[in-house]
């Protein structure tokens, strides 16, 4: 199935932003980090678990009417630090972004370990946590310097 | 460097240069010459958790060099009991001295402190995390007596999953080439990402329940206490815990300058028959918490420690 194909399994939109090659299942997850699950106005179609010639299958998102910009985009490096993202303007591909993990997360998760000083929601210092490796991906606590276990961590989103 | 968080803060160099002002310093913390180095200057002690050793030794420390000492006091009377951040308590204490000292529950609460602070903070315990000045002061009590840090082989043995002290001292031994022996019950053993990391930094490790059959060719055996509270029940506590106690007769057979550590304080894991064996150092590692905090103190301050001190020069 071809490429064009998944695309058009919802309409193309005008303006907005595309998120591509998200992991198959992730989607919700992505939706939720960037704060797209509630409280938000503009239409967001998602196809999930379409086939991917790259992935083998991979969800889709398209969020109309709302550019996202990079720091945004960067809170995806968890779960989808492979998405590709376009910036539509006029049906027409604008820009290409691609999400960027850095060597630090800053505010955008906060450390699981029960016992870390930054769980105490009152504490005004900003939620940080260090890259030290991107594959496999390795997270750990500034504060702490406890490993951080991906998939607990998408719980944990600021 | 600004304060003292992790073991990583310093380089092996560093060590050996604040060791070997701690040796400098020996005649100053026995009180045998008054050096007011740091005369002018005041220590903060904040310990959210109770602390004999280290708060006593930290003040000692600062008043044998001239220096002055405010305390929190106890948490339950502070302002801590009203709610107040960690933050907000720092940014007060940060104005009142010149280098803070601190004990805090909360894993991560010294370097939390040392961004929310322009002075020196000195991590006095921070949870099950790192307890940097007791790993000086082991350090410099394995060079008191062995003359040197490098190749020597340590076994670390009891609480090793709860104990902060042998998680920063594992890490500055492997840092020195040291061999070690992790010998502990099933359920007190060294965290999984400790022993990952310490391999990854090139350690030679070997993990064991026999504390007795470990200790025939060491150098340095670091006793710590196994807390009652973690285990289920008493029989269990008092089965594992009997595996872990030193007598005087058990060290026959040992290397004739084998050393026996421990934190303190112990309960009963080290008989009383051990502590007029040569091998005990457990009383002389405390008194060395004062030279080392003494030594660490003044590099933090940034007061050089003269060359000759009490000498002729």
């Amino acid at each position: 199935m071809s490429q064009e194909h998944n695309m058009r399994r919802v309409t193309a939109i005008q303006n907005g932003t595309v998120i591509d090659h998200i992991p198959a299942g992730q989607a919700m997850r992505v939706l939720e980090m960037l704060g797209l699950d509630k409280g938000t106005s503009v239409p967001v179609s998602l196809v999930m678990n379409v086939p991917s010639m790259k992935m083998g299958t991979k969800d889709i998102i398209k969020v109309e009417d709302r550019e996202l910009n990079q720091a945004e985009l960067n809170r995806l490096a968890l779960v989808a630090p492979d998405a590709h993202v376009a910036i539509i303007r006029a049906y027409s591909v604008a820009e290409k972004l691609t999400i960027e993990l850095g060597d630090e997360i800053v505010n955008v998760v906060r450390c699981t370990f029960s016992n870390c000083i930054t769980i105490n929601p009152r504490e005004p210092l900003a939620h940080r946590l260090r890259v030290l490796s991107r594959v496999p991906l390795d997270l750990r606590c500034h504060y702490c310097g406890r490993p951080q276990d991906p998939d607990e961590l998408v719980a944990n989103v600021i | 460097m600004p304060g003292l968080i992790t073991m990583d803060d310093l380089s092996n160099d560093e060590i050996l240069s604040i060791l070997d002002d701690a040796e400098r310093l020996l005649p100053v913390a026995k009180g045998e010459l008054y050096l007011p180095l740091l005369q002018g200057k005041i220590l903060g002690n904040l310990f959210f958790e109770p602390s004999t050793r280290t708060r006593m030794s930290f003040e000692t420390a600062m008043k044998r060099l001239g220096g002055d000492v405010v305390n929190l006091g106890d948490v339950k009377t502070s302002s801590v009991v009203k709610g107040e951040t960690l933050f907000d308590t720092i940014q007060m204490v940060d104005g009142y001295t010149d280098i803070i000292a601190m004990r805090h529950p909360r894993q991560g609460a010294a370097q939390y402190a040392q961004d929310a602070a322009r002075v020196p903070i000195l991590n006095g315990g921070d949870g099950a995390g790192h307890h940097p000045t007791q790993t000086m002061l082991d350090l410099f009590t394995i060079r008191q007596s062995h003359g040197r840090l490098d190749g020597l082989k340590v076994v670390l043995a009891g609480d090793l999953r709860y104990g902060r002290t042998v998680h920063s001292l594992s890490h500055a031994l492997t840092r020195f080439g040291c061999e070690l022996i992790f010998a502990s019950p099933e359920l007190l053993k060294m965290p999984r990402e400790i022993v990952e990391d310490l391999g990854a930094h090139g350690a030679k490790v070997t993990e064991t329940e026999d504390l007795l059959g470990s200790i025939g060719t060491a150098d340095v055996v670091y006793m710590t206490r196994i807390q009652k509270e973690r285990f289920a029940d008493e029989d269990e506590y008092a089965k594992v815990a009997g595996a872990y106690k030193l007598q005087a007769a058990n060290l026959e057979g040992c290397k004739e300058g084998m050393i026996i550590m421990h934190p303190l304080p112990r309960v009963d894991e080290i008989h009383p028959s051990v502590d007029a064996t040569r091998h005990a150092k457990y009383f002389q590692q405390a008194f060395n918490g004062v030279v080392a905090r003494m030594a660490l103190l003044c590099r933090l301050l940034h007061v050089e420690v003269p060359a000759n001190i009490g000498g002729d020069a």
